[in-house]
């Protein structure tokens, strides 16, 4: 107190506080003049706006990026949607412009009140959407009487248009309206309800590229609402345009080889990753998301029991079968179980402690060296390989080959499949491993769970000598006036290094399974054009718990699925393929063929021709050849 | 401790009057922006709004009650609270249109950066009735106060909430130039602000630019804020001499104005009520503040008179930017308008500063 007496007094303070009520005198004269000019000087021009609302904001809609194949091809693009809104506190009379309106929609004018009644969004000038895609020659009608329909417009929007229907569904997805939960999530800040984002596929997993920005317009409208004066516009920013790695032919291809069955094929560019190929089957027409389904078209897409809805390519798991054996092989090598001079005898099955594990072929192999295993897919040979390899072993090699591993691809709710070890045995089950378990590891069987993709995957690694990439479809990315927002280049996946020796001894044995008369897809061979693969047939069971009985265990109704995964040509291949056929039965008769039709369609121009054997090994492919696998 | 008689005989009844006048102002204009939404949503907010009116004079009595020198003595504690609740707020937040500036507690949620205003005042108030002089500071014991304003400054910027960030600068700013700073100095400042200004602008990014740019001017975005002030202007202007009467706004009936019962519950008071209601919304603001300035004229305690002048600038302030921002001329922030906006946090925080005014000006006495 003494020190603040010494120096300042109230008076000094009092002396402060004029200055600070001088400012504050300022500020609210500004206010109240402000005030003023507002409410006595603008307020009847402003009473005026304010009576009929007349400045509103229209949306510009954002056309969503486009969608390309490698070769720029238009997968996806955008067509105009003519919409008619009404307009409640312009439409008067509101029940003569519904009538009148009625009649040139063709339907009764109760089907519009009942629109308008189920309407959420019943603001007196909010547009409330009547009917959507009505279709250029209706617009045209509604715009040629619009003065005797007040209140009613006509937006056009763009409008998904998948060009052509269900060609390459499962990898370019659908749309649908935003739902109330993805309203409140960060990716979708800037929709609307009622908006259509990606639902699958990749208009989903890309929705944040393809969207683009909503713009809009400031306008002044008269007492009909119609614009008067624009007043102000934000343009919209268009989505930007993906180019993918499919090739649209051979996607055409395969899926015309995949029609009328249930199953996968995919095909990749085994030293780069990409994807070539991507179909499941059977497929479904997303333009029908975008202009709505009937219950039945809904109800026909759910209860298909063969889950068209579904990308069988990276959703769907099987059991790996005989085309495990290509992992079996190389473990048995490079863990030196076995090498390439190894032979044991088949007599048709094999015993382990008191059971028989029976080989397909009941009369045997006799004896069989590692090639001859993998070309005539003997059962036997292959047990005993994994009997002295032991289960995690050969689960070590697998996960290196990356099955039972998600490969990464930028899809959504890819299955990662399953790659059974002791360890989780005993957390899923609380029971310790069988070594029998481990004989039908071996080939393929048992727990073993892989998608189509991991095998495609596979098959590019042993073709290219031993690099695994991972998968992917987008190429680039670009936004509307070229400019790159993304751009993929192959990425390297850590695998398991393994010898010159182990890799050229698996690769001899591939290339036999097609191209010797004994191997199991010899049915499938190219002539000029020599590719390498492997046949499995996949036991189709209830239980998986139940698969450490014989692999011959046929009795279960439902016939096998038949895979087959393949590179070509044998050397420096360009492809990848994996296939399954869900109840093919065999690998050989059903999968080959269609592996071996997507590499004619792939390589055939090229490799044929340059070879000039036109005379082609003529295979029907929904001729079941008495083959085994 | 014994109640002194001249305590109630001294009780600041023109101060309370003001206050609970410009309350029932803020109860009638939610009450119009309410029924106008017609929704059940808002049903609740004007029950929510005179809960917090009861809260809000809980605290105010509590505020008055304990000696000033009490706040002065404990302030640094209120401040370093605010603080822990603003660090909390960035990482427990909940997100709201793209900014963090709740806490979720229980059923209520606070708005921290509103309370941290008080504390900062109080702690100022603190430093400088034990620096100030006649001649002003000289920049080393600005350094002080500087980082006491930063501090919540920085934080309440990361929300982002620029507004309140922008008030608690600006009161600030006030209640230094009101101690004084030294002339040479104050030149000085002035100076290198300005010449600060096109070097801190080159530095900034193309998007930042853009960002403060539509701040400034907001008829850069004609979809947002631009619109916003477009249908305030309307709604005001509109209400012309008289208004059109209770409850009969049709701006403010058809959601055409944003937070219709927060940020711009004064357009729908103009648009109801006319020139005559506005200007008496303007009056009775000048009339507290100029009371509050009053009070601070009053105090024979130097901590109690800049305490009072940085509460009442801190009003002062907000009615200004609130205001001029829905007659279109401040940037558009998210500043309440005191005791008339709905909110739990603005209205205690306001009500809270009240209380301290009523405390320094019925304790004036004490230093005679």
């Amino acid at each position: 107190m003494r020190t603040y007496l010494e120096s300042v007094d109230t008076e000094w303070f009092n002396q402060r506080l004029i200055g600070v009520l001088v400012v504050v005198l300022a500020a609210f004269t500004v206010i109240t003049v402000r005030l003023l000019y507002l409410q006595v000087f603008e307020g009847k021009e402003l009473r005026r706006l304010s009576e009929i609302n007349s400045i509103r904001l229209q949306d510009i809609d954002a056309p969503r990026g486009m969608i390309y194949d490698r070769n720029g091809t238009t997968l996806v693009d955008n067509r105009p949607s003519f919409d008619a809104y009404i307009i409640l506190k312009d439409a008067k009379p509101l029940d003569r412009t519904l009538e009148r309106l009625a009649v040139l929609l063709n339907e009764p004018s109760e089907d519009l009140e009942t629109t308008l009644r189920s309407s959420k969004k019943r603001g007196g000038y909010t547009p409330v959407l009547l009917r959507e895609d009505i279709g250029r020659d209706t617009m045209a009608a509604i715009e040629v009487h619009k003065y005797e329909l007040p209140g009613v417009i006509v937006h056009v929007s763009p409008r998904r248009h998948y060009i052509h229907g269900a060609h390459a569904s499962h990898l370019l997805g659908y749309m649908g309206e935003i739902s109330q939960e993805e309203l409140q999530c960060t990716p979708y800040e800037d929709c609307k309800g009622g908006d259509y984002v990606g639902k699958f596929g990749i208009e989903k997993a890309y929705e944040s590229y393809l969207r683009g920005m909503r713009g809009g317009r400031q306008v002044e409208v008269n007492a009909t609402g119609q614009v008067v004066r624009v007043l102000d516009t934000v343009m919209a920013e268009p989505g930007k345009n993906i180019y993918l790695t499919i090739d649209e032919k051979l996607q055409k291809r395969t899926e015309s080889l995949m029609q009328g069955r249930a199953g996968a094929a995919v095909a990749m560019e085994p030293d780069t990753g990409r994807i070539l190929a991507m179909v499941s089957s059977p497929s479904f027409d997303p333009n029908l998301f975008v202009i709505g389904m009937t219950r039945d078209q809904w109800s026909e897409l759910i209860s298909n029991p063969f889950r068209p809805l579904e990308n069988k390519v990276t959703q769907a798991e099987y059991p790996p079968a005989s085309t495990y054996k290509i992992v079996t092989a190389i473990a048995g090598l490079e863990e030196k179980v076995i090498d390439a001079e190894t032979t044991f005898h088949c007599p048709g099955f094999y015993r382990y402690g008191n059971r028989v594990y029976r080989c397909w072929k009941r009369g045997g192999h006799g004896d069989v060296s590692l090639v001859k295993a993998l070309t005539e897919s003997c059962d036997v040979y292959f047990y005993q390989v994994g009997e002295a390899l032991g289960v995690d072993t050969l689960a070590r090699y697998a996960k290196a080959f990356g099955l039972g591993v998600p490969t990464g691809i930028s899809l959504d709710r890819e299955a990662e499949g399953l790659i059974p070890t002791k360890e989780w045995k005993l957390k899923r089950f609380r029971a310790p491993w069988q070594g029998g378990e481990t004989l039908s590891i071996a080939i393929g069987q048992g727990f073993n769970l892989v998608t189509p993709l991991q095998m495609a995957s596979l098959a590019a690694t042993v073709g290219n000598g031993g690099r695994r990439y991972k998968p992917y479809m987008i190429e680039k990315i670009q936004s509307a006036d070229g400019l790159i927002a993304l751009h993929n280049s192959p990425i390297e996946v850590e695998g398991i290094a393994m010898h010159t020796e182990t890799l050229s001894l698996v690769r001899q044995a591939l290339w036999k399974v097609v191209n010797d008369p004994k191997g199991t897809a010899w049915q499938s061979h190219i002539n000029g054009l020599p590719f390498s693969g492997k046949t499995g047939t996949a036991q189709v069971v209830s239980m998986p718990k139940r698969s450490d009985s014989s692999s011959e265990d046929k009795e279960a109704l439902p016939k096998d699925h038949a895979w087959f995964v393949a590179y070509a040509p044998s050397e420096n291949p360009k492809i990848a393929i994996s296939v399954i056929i869900e109840h093919g039965e065999h690998g050989s008769s059903a999968a080959a063929p269609v592996a071996s039709e997507m590499i004619k369609a792939y390589l055939g121009e090229d490799y044929l021709v340059s070879a000039s054997s036109t005379q082609t090994h003529s295979i029907s492919i929904s001729e079941a050849a008495g083959h085994d696998d | 401790m014994m109640i002194d008689r001249r305590l109630v005989e001294y009780f600041d009844w023109w101060m309370l009057a003001l206050t609970g006048a410009a309350a029932a102002i803020g109860l009638v204009a939610l009450y119009s922006a309410v029924h106008a939404g017609g929704g059940t949503a808002q049903a609740g907010l004007f029950t929510r709004q005179l809960v917090w009116c009861g809260a809000g004079t809980a605290v105010m009595i509590i505020a008055f009650l304990i000696n000033f020198k009490v706040y002065e003595h404990w302030g640094h504690l209120l401040y370093f609270l605010c603080i822990g609740l603003l660090i909390a707020v960035l990482l427990f937040g909940k997100y709201v249109g793209g900014s963090k500036r709740w806490l979720v507690m229980g059923p209520v949620s606070i708005q921290p950066s509103e309370m941290v205003k008080l504390a900062v005042i109080i702690m100022l108030a603190k430093y400088y009735a034990r620096m100030v002089r006649t001649e002003g500071l000289h920049l080393r014991e600005l350094v002080t106060p500087v980082i006491i304003t930063a501090v919540p400054f920085v934080l309440i910027v990361r929300q982002p909430d620029l507004g309140t960030a922008m008030v608690v600068a600006l009161i600030a700013a006030s209640m230094t130039l009101y101690v004084k700073i030294e002339r040479r100095l104050l030149i000085g400042l002035i100076a290198s602000g300005t010449l600060a200004v096109p070097v801190v602008w080159s530095f900034l990014k193309g998007y930042q630019k853009q960002r403060i740019l539509t701040f400034l001017n907001p008829d850069r975005d004609p979809l947002g804020a631009g619109y916003h002030i477009i249908q305030s202007k309307i709604a005001i202007g509109s209400g012309m001499l008289t208004g059109k009467g209770f409850l009969k706004g049709t701006q403010n009936s058809l959601d055409f104005l944003p937070e219709q019962h927060t940020d711009f519950i004064f357009s729908v008071l103009a648009e109801e009520w006319g020139l005559v209601g506005a200007a008496l919304v303007i009056l009775v603001f000048m009339l507290l503040i100029t009371w509050g300035l009053q009070i601070a004229q009053r105090s024979r305690d130097p901590f109690g008179t800049i305490m009072a002048v940085g509460i009442t600038v801190m009003i002062a302030w907000q009615v200004f930017i609130n205001i001029g921002m829905v007659m279109g001329l401040m940037p558009v922030v998210g500043v309440t308008l005191p005791f008339v906006s709905y909110g739990g946090s603005s209205i205690i925080t306001m009500m809270a500063g009240v209380g301290l005014l009523l405390n320094v000006s019925m304790r004036r006495f004490m230093f005679e």
